[in-house]
């Protein structure tokens, strides 16, 4: 792979709105993406495996729960700076970004929220340090976008619980110590579980052959009547709300986590055309080539915008659901579209592993359809200006 | 052992360069600040004596609150304590008369300067330090060992390395070889944390003649276009060469 000369785009100048501990944290994400991820990354999306070496290297740069108190061992920074380190992961690569995603707003943030004292506790500074790392069960193969129909379940046996049911597109999950698994009881109630590594009848095979996000490892998690003992059970808030209280924290992050895909393709593309001579002067000369260049660093612009907003609404817990999708949906498309629009800007230059394109653009296909597909994410706008509900 | 590293808030090495109001100023919009890299050696190398050594790191820049992000960074890095010059720095003999004034109050016995910033590339700052403090300086240094008060210093000199004895207090123009590029911090989320904490003293300027001005920056000769001449026709070539380039 080519050596990595990044240089971020910032065409509004969005720098100046940020403070000096979000460039503080935002500019040692980039310098370590660009010394410890870059150089390995092309390799091990190649060969379908997650570097786990690099797991320390994320933990050091304040990517696991970077919002959590310093109490249990997070960073106790604002949500600019977790979305600033998301952006500056997904800019290396989307899968790295998820893990790290997951562990901190489908993990780490349940714990803290709906957790106990003894959970925030026991859990919350080994997930930090990336000692444990952790997984998040929701989607089941049955149900996708209707989360509310799982079938995983569990009944009270007294001392403890017995789970039953199966997870499907799980991030992390092959490797994960803990799982975040959210079940339905007697009463048809979805709680949260925190299932270990080891408890009998709880298994993890992962899911191969993948086109998209070849450097994260995905699974399943199987449960056949395992014993969760009942300090496990997350007591503060239960109901599907729970579970998508966490997705949107998650989705908050994919907000920016996209933008940096968005960026490296841009700025790769940029590079080419400038460089690139066709019929004796650079590509970037020809109107066609400036057309795209000029609606991606546009269309980069804009959500760049859009998510420093939801940051500020984040910040003073005022941003909706609805607003996170909006972004969600709206800078996952964009990206996309750069990496579309970037491959061809590289011609068949950019179907090679030489450029980080082509892996954005098959890793943007998972980020489009994971944490609510871009249909989905749709609908919640028009049930939120419409006031009805469009989705059954 | 108290070290005062100096620190010169630069632009980033791949920013674009341009001038304004009549090409007698550097035009900053835009434009990202990064530690000036012979500085970042010298930090790092401050950061070993610390860890090793125990010795106390203090950082100190000349510049107005714009630059405080770039010594906030070295005090996530690890440094204990910043010091800002409230001050926009002008030539060289001013900046090192107020990093003088600072390290003179400071009480330090070892001061380490970049060889010379990379934007403006002066390298006068540590010498002229030196000078003021009536201490020992040497420039172009790629080693430093302390042991007590002695300090074994390696210079670099045309075409090879030159080992100096020489003593506490010291002055020291420091450059890559120091430490190696791959041995640069990141800083850490716990650094980061730290840094929060930690005290950035503003201090206002002490009176300082400004002993230059800037009349006119010029930026290198674009470069003109590629002339392909055909591999048989060497005499095309060294016509070119002697009439065109005159460089032969």
């Amino acid at each position: 792979m080519k050596p990595d000369l990044f240089e971020a785009p910032d065409y509004y100048h969005l720098d100046d709105l940020l403070s000096e501990e979000h460039l503080l944290v935002r500019d040692a994400a980039r310098q370590w993406v660009k010394r410890d991820v870059s150089p390995i990354i092309e390799e091990y999306a190649q060969k379908a495996a997650f570097p786990k070496q690099i797991i320390g290297g994320l933990a050091e740069i304040g990517a696991f729960g970077p919002y959590i108190p310093e109490a249990y061992g997070g960073a106790g920074l604002d949500q600019i700076s977790y979305g600033l380190i998301m952006q500056e992961i997904e800019r290396g690569d989307s899968g790295v970004r998820s893990t790290a995603s997951v562990q901190s707003s489908l993990v780490m943030y349940p714990i803290f929220a709906y957790g106990t004292e003894e959970q925030r506790k026991k859990y919350l500074p080994k997930l930090a340090t990336g000692e444990w790392m952790g997984c998040f069960g929701l989607t089941e193969p049955n149900h996708g976008s209707n989360p509310g129909g799982m079938e995983t379940k569990y009944k009270d046996m007294g001392d403890h619980y017995l789970l039953n049911g199966a997870k499907l597109w799980i991030s992390n999950s092959p490797f994960a110590d803990i799982a975040v698994v959210w079940a339905k009881n007697e009463e048809g109630r979805i709680h949260g579980l925190i299932v270990e590594r080891g408890m009998e009848g709880f298994s993890t095979p992962e899911t191969h052959n993948k086109w998209s996000l070849r450097a994260s490892a995905t699974g399943e998690l199987i449960f056949s009547d395992v014993k969760v003992p009942k300090e496990n059970l997350l007591p503060n808030k239960s109901g599907l709300g729970a579970p998508l209280g966490c997705l949107d924290s998650a989705r908050y992050g994919i907000a920016w986590g996209a933008i940096g895909a968005a960026m490296d393709c841009y700025d790769t593309a940029l590079r080419y055309a400038k460089e690139r001579m066709q019929f004796g002067k650079p590509i970037a000369a020809f109107q066609l080539q400036q057309k795209k260049l000029a609606e991606m660093i546009t269309e980069i612009t804009k959500a760049q915008l859009l998510a420093y907003r939801l940051g500020q609404l984040k910040n003073i817990g005022k941003a909706t659901t609805a607003q996170i999708s909006m972004a969600k949906r709206n800078n996952v498309e964009m990206a996309i579209k750069v990496a579309r629009e970037a491959r061809q800007i590289l011609g068949g230059m950019g179907i090679t592993g030489e450029y980080s394109i082509m892996r954005h653009m098959m890793n943007l296909e998972s980020v489009i359809t994971y944490e609510g597909t871009h249909d989905i994410h749709l609908l919640i706008t028009g049930a939120d200006i419409t006031g009805h509900q469009a989705f059954k | 052992m108290k070290i005062l590293v100096c620190i010169s808030n630069v632009p980033d090495t791949t920013s674009k360069i341009n001038f304004t109001e009549g090409d007698t100023k550097f035009d900053t919009n835009g434009v990202q600040f990064v530690i000036n890299p012979n500085d970042e050696f010298g930090l790092t190398r401050a950061m070993w004596f610390k860890e090793k050594q125990g010795a106390t790191v203090h950082v100190a820049t000349v510049g107005g609150a714009q630059t405080e992000p770039t010594i906030r960074k070295a005090l996530a890095i690890g440094a204990d304590e910043a010091i800002r010059i409230n001050a926009e720095p002008t030539d060289g003999f001013f900046v090192a008369r107020q990093l003088a004034e600072v390290a003179k109050n400071g009480g330090y016995d070892l001061i380490i300067a970049g060889r010379e910033s990379i934007d403006y590339n002066g390298g006068m700052v540590p010498g002229i330090i030196a000078t003021l403090l009536d201490m020992n300086f040497v420039n172009t240094c790629v080693s430093l060992e302390i042991e007590g008060t002695d300090a074994k210093a390696v210079r670099e000199i045309d075409g090879g390395n030159e080992t100096i004895a020489t003593s506490l207090p010291l002055v020291i123009g420091g450059q890559k070889g120091l430490v190696e590029e791959s041995d640069l911090r990141i800083p850490n989320m716990r650094g980061i944390m730290m840094a929060r904490k930690k005290a950035l003293h503003v201090v206002e300027a002490t009176d300082a003649p400004t002993m230059t001005a800037d009349v006119k920056f010029e930026k290198p000769a674009a470069k003109g276009p590629v002339k392909l001449v055909d591999a048989g026709n060497i005499d095309e070539l060294i016509s070119l060469l002697h009439n065109e380039a005159k460089a032969i």
